[in-house]
């Protein structure tokens, strides 16, 4: 991997850039590896990074039937926060979000992590007590997300509809201040890169066929390009988890929906955070391209497609225009569509399966992209020490079965 | 967008006019079953999803019409509704010729 840095760039500058080299390697799958990663979005290459940098694992390989980050991670509103309820999913996204403050300097790659601030609109009364709520949460695990009212709120975001005609007024909002954007594609590139400098091999175009057990454990996959033999195999595949988990004989609680999203024709700056406004079903940023990103609920059916329904979009849109007047006129520009794994209780499931060898991290829905990192790190260290990793066992598979549920379906915000 | 015609009531609008509600013929366990066995059996109704690459069977709210609950069968990738049917009938298995099934 050459190094980004000052005298780098300065010095390939010099050659119009011509000199770089592949950012990654394109390898050939060898027949076995220690670790076998399914899906090379960011949760997957994150896992294969960590596995690499901190727990040394020899021989890695992450397996991506299309192109890394292709998927959600390529499609995503690229949303940084950490304002969740329950004290469990706080300490997981709150550690992702810490590692997002530093990951350009860890990856040398520039992933424009923006804390911007994240504004969680409160536009009914039980909005106002449900944020109350995240907000004495997030005091109680130190995390810095607080309650302010509708004049700092204008202050923040003149472009606001605060006027008494709104047909939702804005009340108050949850404000994170240290919650922003980051760019979707880079932590995926970032990763990728940093994996691959560290022996990890990427895997593209090869599509998981089959899971191979022997006496109730894993011996390796089956894939288009051939048999892999793997010591353990963790499937980070996202809405395409369901698939491949009943390969290895295993029913998931998923549902896999679309999540849509758009984006306006370049602006000048006019919003400064990121809006979220979960009672109507919309939220919106501006991008440093100054696109605004925008988002809204999930289509609500079982859809593997990529591609959303227009009504979707039609009430996104609808709700976002009376929240925010000027962007009536706004032209969009990309429409696209992602597969989204659903779970019951909206949180992500981590950690072991009834196979042996076998590992699952998924479930993230509409909020996987904020998690990657966090994500990532536990869940190289749940595989290698084959047990949870603490942040990571509340998550488990067997909740399902204990009813220890953890519900967050109003920290997922809009997309419930 | 998604076009469906309520078997009960026929109205023919898209999916604005409806709501999703999930899998279908779903059997839910009886009491008795869920006391003599373990808890997975509950586990199982109340989480556990086919969520299919392909044909799925599912509920769905006529809400602009009769607003009864009904059953497609409809394609998970290419969007084709095969059939909608009433709850209580039998689902089809693939009433679509072979060179238009997904």
């Amino acid at each position: 991997m050459k190094r980004y840095s000052f005298l780098s760039l300065s010095r390939h500058a010099l050659a119009n850039h011509r000199g770089w080299g592949r950012a990654w390697r394109k390898a050939e799958p060898k027949p076995a590896y220690d670790v076998v990663i399914v899906g090379a979005g960011g949760h997957g290459l994150a896992t294969a990074y960590y596995l690499a940098r901190e727990h040394r694992v020899a021989s890695v390989a992450v397996l991506e039937k299309g192109w890394l980050g292709g998927g959600n991670t390529g499609r995503n509103t690229t949303i940084v926060r950490s304002n969740y309820l329950r004290p469990e999913s706080i300490a997981l996204y709150e550690l992702s979000r810490s590692l997002y403050e530093t990951l350009s300097g860890e990856l040398n790659f520039n992933v424009m992590f923006s804390p911007r601030g994240v504004l969680t609109l409160c536009l009914t009364e039980h909005e106002l007590h449900v944020m109350r709520r995240h907000a004495h949460a997030a005091s109680a695990a130190g995390v810095t997300a607080f309650m302010i009212g509708r004049d700092d709120i204008a202050r923040k975001e003149p472009l606001l509809n605060m006027g008494a005609g709104a047909r939702y007024p804005v009340l108050g909002a949850l404000y994170q201040p240290r919650g922003g954007t980051a760019r979707h594609d880079a932590v995926a590139w970032g990763y990728a890169r940093a994996a691959d400098a560290l022996g990890v091999d990427i895997i593209q175009n090869c599509t998981v066929t089959g899971i191979r057990q022997a006496d109730g454990r894993i011996t390796g996959v089956e894939t288009s390009r051939g048999e892999i033999a793997a010591g353990a195999v963790a499937v980070a595949a996202a809405g395409s988890t369901s698939e491949v988990m009943r390969m290895a004989g295993l029913d998931m609680p998923l549902q896999s929906v679309s999540l849509q999203a758009l984006v306006s024709e370049p602006l000048k700056p006019m919003l400064d955070h990121v809006i979220m406004a979960g009672a109507v079903h919309g939220y919106i940023s501006q991008s440093d391209r100054g696109e605004l990103v925008i988002g809204g609920g999930a289509d609500g059916y079982v859809n593997y497609s990529q591609r959303g329904s227009f009504a979707a979009i039609e009430r996104t849109v609808a709700a976002l225009v009376e929240l925010i007047p000027a962007i009536s006129r706004i032209r969009m520009m990309r429409h696209w569509g992602g597969v989204v794994d659903m779970t019951a209780d909206r949180s992500p499931i981590i950690g072991p399966t009834p196979v042996e060898g076998l590992y699952v991290n998924c479930g993230w829905g509409t909020g996987g992209f904020k998690a990657i990192p966090g994500s990532g790190l536990v869940f190289a260290d749940t595989i290698v020490e084959g047990r949870p990793h603490p942040l990571a066992a509340p998550f488990g598979l067997d909740r399902f079965l204990s009813g220890a549920v953890i519900d967050e379906h109003a920290a997922a915000a809009v997309a419930h | 967008m998604l076009l469906l015609t309520c078997p009960i009531c026929g109205l023919e609008a898209d999916e604005s006019s409806f709501e999703p509600g999930g899998q279908a013929h779903l059997v839910r366990p009886s009491a008795a079953q869920a006391r003599e066995t373990d808890a997975s059996l509950l586990r199982d109704y109340l989480y556990m999803r086919e969520n299919p690459r392909g044909l799925s069977f599912e509920l769905w709210l006529c809400r602009h019409g009769c607003g009864k609950w009904f059953c497609v069968a409809r394609d998970t990738v290419s969007q084709r509704v095969q059939a909608t049917y009433r709850i209580g009938e039998a689902g089809p298995r693939h009433t679509l010729p072979p060179d238009k099934r997904q």
